[in-house]
């Protein structure tokens, strides 16, 4: 179990540059450094996403369509507009998909990627090699593989007695999703963990806590407090990575949308139903960004 | 006309430098005889630092005349290697080259730039850094050298260009209160050895020590300008007064 | 090294673990070739990257506004939409607007084929940050360093090259790493516009040969394996560039 004293700190703010007392670099380039290391955790850069960018998308796909329209020239005016009016309910069905993929692929990897994370700094040498060797694993397989192997690996039925249990291609793409997550989510439990400073544990143990209630009730919470807008980050990258599930042919959003193509026939029609797509992307990761971003200024240290 | 060394060895003509909208000198004038140990003080935005960059022509001036050694500043044929070689400028932090030792710093400019023998030029870096007195400390990176000796180091490395005259813009602002003298006393040996030296500085008693003339500057202008002896005791100015009574 | 691969037909002999791809020599050689691939990719992709980072980084400090926003515009765009999404497009959408060309065997070839896509999509999309990469690094090299530098006489490019590159390089290298990573895992997903790389040929291999679990496996520690290989790779490149004296 895990030993109080034995969990590796490291003090949370900017530690004070070493070797010097007069700094020969700007403390921007600390920042960068800073920065690096936190998205080295994370498992991928911070979306900054801001309004001005839907803006964009909207102009985007008000060109594109103006494009098609003139190109195809059938079927009256706003053909295009009125296609994809036409096609948005499909559209929307898939969306859910992705949208039920992420969330369930984020649940399941963070319940495991927590634990994994604490088994990291367990001070059992077997539980804490295996864990971290699993995380490691996991972080570095692309996670189009890891999609892959899950999708041809599971059956596609579960037999247990008289109950079957079937499993679409879609709760595999979700497992295979949550394969990556739960390895980012160790990483950054692990971080969160290490970073809380050494004094709050001190200060917690001579208060007469014990090493159980110090880890549960101190630094637990904390952690969440930290952790909390890398996870969201993450939870973005995620969903935009939903994407990935059409290359298997689960009936997402972009399956969709080429099967649309494929329908209509029509090539043009490729680049406004694309920005349409990603309108609707962006509709849903646009206020998890923000938020995003509002966390990290609150719990800025 | 040739310049000859009776001649002052900078002079400074009505300079006016504006950044934008906001002029930054409004013309001042003065000359620097050869030997000569200047300290220029003033409240901050008064203009000194930029003063100092368009002696050495890092700053373009907008009007007037500075001259080094005969050479114009001014002139947009300038040879800005040949007035380089003439002024060597510390600046208040971060001067060092954080990725070379601390001796690699001092033989970059002849290397690179003189295109000098790098074996002669790494004898004359180990003079110069012994004269600073971190003959120990060569090897070093300036990551790991406290800030009164990464200071050494930046004067040692504009020495090694074998300048004639040396500017100092606020070399000690920066640095602990105890690394201020050794640096403070490379500054000393300097003008003992006749270096030409232009010093910014907030270190009263340095400057009335060292200094053979005191200018101080305000809003763009010298205000007043004397040797130390009256300059301290029998300023004339109002401003000058007031500066010199928050300082003193 | 024959015996090693024999091993594997015994295996498959004796438990019916079928690891195909490596006993039998043409499944071999079609995977090593398809790993070829994936490293090409992988290189072509990182060169050019970095190639946009410092185009796109000069434009970003150009006097010209529209360079400005163009860059500005382009890094927005390609940071905060999916890559799969971005390639679909370049390569069904852009493409055919393009013109066709006659090949010499009657059909139309595209201008662009793609494994030329590919490899310009990934790499507008991890130019995006990469731009915003040495961006940050130049940026944290102090303004007073290069003027030290210009004061001891080096010209522009020198200073460029001798000062700010070199430390701006290493100041933004854990993030540059960073970047890298993710694009040697990014290569995967070349196999969504068909191209021979590693994951498309344990396709074809295990549609073929009905062994998807071994294939898969294989194919999952050779993806590991590389990137992994990858990441120690710059780790120790970090670890040896790094100045001393600073930074955590």
């Amino acid at each position: 179990m895990i030993r109080s004293d034995e969990i590796p700190c490291v003090p949370g703010p900017r530690p004070p540059p070493r070797g010097t007392d007069l700094p020969v670099l700007l403390p921007a380039a600390e920042i960068v450094a800073r920065r690096a290391a936190e998205e080295r955790a994370r498992g991928g850069s911070t979306l900054r996403l801001r309004a001005r960018h839907g803006v964009w998308l909207f102009l985007a796909f008000v060109f594109f369509s103006g494009v098609a329209e003139a190109r195809t020239g059938v079927g009256g005016p706003f053909w295009v507009l009125s296609t994809l009016w036409k096609w948005s309910p499909l559209l929307a069905e898939g969306f859910m998909l992705n949208l039920i993929m992420s969330f369930l692929a984020m649940v399941i990897g963070t319940v495991t990627g927590t634990l994994l994370g604490v088994a990291q700094i367990s001070l059992m040498p077997s539980v804490k090699n295996t864990s971290w060797f699993v995380t490691q694993f996991f972080r570095n397989a692309p996670w189009l593989v890891l999609m892959f192997y899950v999708m041809y690996l599971v059956p596609f039925q579960f037999r247990i007695g008289d109950i079957v249990i079937p499993f679409p291609d879609w709760i595999k793409a979700t497992l295979g999703f949550s394969l990556p997550v739960m390895a980012n989510v160790s990483e950054l439990v692990r971080g969160g963990i290490q970073s809380i400073p050494s004094g709050q544990k001190e200060a917690a143990e001579s208060l007469a806590f014990t090493r159980r209630q110090v880890f549960w009730m101190i630094i637990i919470p904390q952690c969440v407090k930290r952790i909390l807008p890398p996870w969201m980050n993450l939870y973005a990258i995620l969903t935009q990575a939903t994407v990935l599930a059409s290359i298997v042919g689960v009936t997402e959003m972009v399956t969709t949308a080429h099967e649309i193509l494929g329908a209509e026939y029509e090539p043009s029609l490729l680049l406004p139903l694309y920005t349409y797509v990603l309108l609707w992307f962006f509709a849903y990761c646009y206020p998890i960004a923000r938020w995003t971003m509002h966390l990290e200024r609150k719990f800025a240290v | 006309m040739t310049w000859t060394p009776d001649q002052p060895i900078i002079t400074i003509v009505d300079v006016h430098k504006s950044f934008g909208e906001v002029e930054v000198l409004k013309g001042m004038s003065f000359d620097v005889s050869k030997g000569e140990v200047i300290c220029i003080i003033g409240p901050s935005g008064s203009g000194k630092s930029t003063l100092l960059r368009c002696i050495n022509a890092l700053i373009p001036i907008n009007k007037g005349s500075i001259k080094v050694e005969g050479l114009e500043v001014h002139d947009p044929e300038l040879d800005q290697l040949a007035l380089r070689r003439k002024v060597g400028m510390v600046f208040q932090q971060f001067n060092l080259f954080p990725h070379k030792t601390a001796i690699e710093n001092v033989m970059m400019a002849p290397v690179h730039v003189l295109k000098q023998d790098k074996a002669e030029v790494e004898e004359q870096a180990h003079r110069l850094m012994a004269k600073v007195r971190l003959q120990d400390k060569e090897q070093s990176y300036p990551g790991e050298l406290s800030g009164g000796q990464q200071q050494r180091v930046a004067i040692a490395r504009s020495l090694a260009m074998n300048p004639q005259v040396m500017m100092f813009d606020e070399v000690t602002s920066a640095l602990d209160p105890e690394t201020v003298k050794e640096v403070l006393f490379t500054i000393r040996e300097l003008v003992e050895e006749g270096m030409t030296c232009l010093l910014v500085t907030h270190e009263m008693g340095f400057a009335r020590e060292i200094a053979d003339h005191m200018y101080f500057t305000d809003n763009g202008v010298i205000v007043e300008h004397g040797p130390p002896s009256t300059f301290f005791k029998k300023a004339q100015d109002p401003r000058t007064q007031e500066f010199l009574s928050q300082i003193l | 090294m024959e015996a090693f691969w024999e091993w594997f037909r015994w295996l498959y002999d004796e438990t019916g673990i079928n690891f195909s791809v490596l006993y039998d020599p043409y499944n071999r050689e079609k995977f090593a070739a398809a790993m070829f691939v994936t490293v090409q990719i992988a290189v072509y992709v990182l060169f050019i990257t970095t190639l946009i980072g410092l185009f796109g980084v000069w434009m970003q400090r150009s006097r010209f506004r529209l360079l400005r926003w163009f860059i500005r515009g382009y890094i927005e765009l390609f940071r905060n939409t999916p890559k799969l999404v971005q390639l679909y497009c370049l390569y069904f959408g852009v493409s055919a607007f393009l013109p066709r060309f006659d090949d010499g065997t009657g059909l139309m070839a595209p201008l662009i084929g793609a494994f030329t896509w590919v490899i310009l999509a990934f790499a507008l999309h991890y130019g995006a940050f990469t731009v915003e990469v040495f961006r940050s690094g130049i940026e944290a090299v102090p303004d007073t360093t290069i003027e030290a530098a210009r004061a001891l006489g080096m010209t522009k490019l020198q200073v460029y090259r001798l000062v700010v590159l070199p430390l701006a390089f290493r100041i933004c290298l854990p993030a540059l790493n960073n970047n890298y990573v993710f694009v040697v895992k990014g290569t995967s997903l070349a196999y969504a516009v068909g191209i021979n790389e590693m994951l498309y040929a344990a396709n074809q291999i295990y549609t073929l040969d009905a062994n998807v679990p071994e294939m898969m496996t294989v194919l999952l520690i050779c993806y590991v394996s590389l990137v992994s290989i990858f990441v120690a790779f710059m780790n120790k490149l970090e670890r040896a560039l790094k100045m001393p004296g600073y930074g955590t």
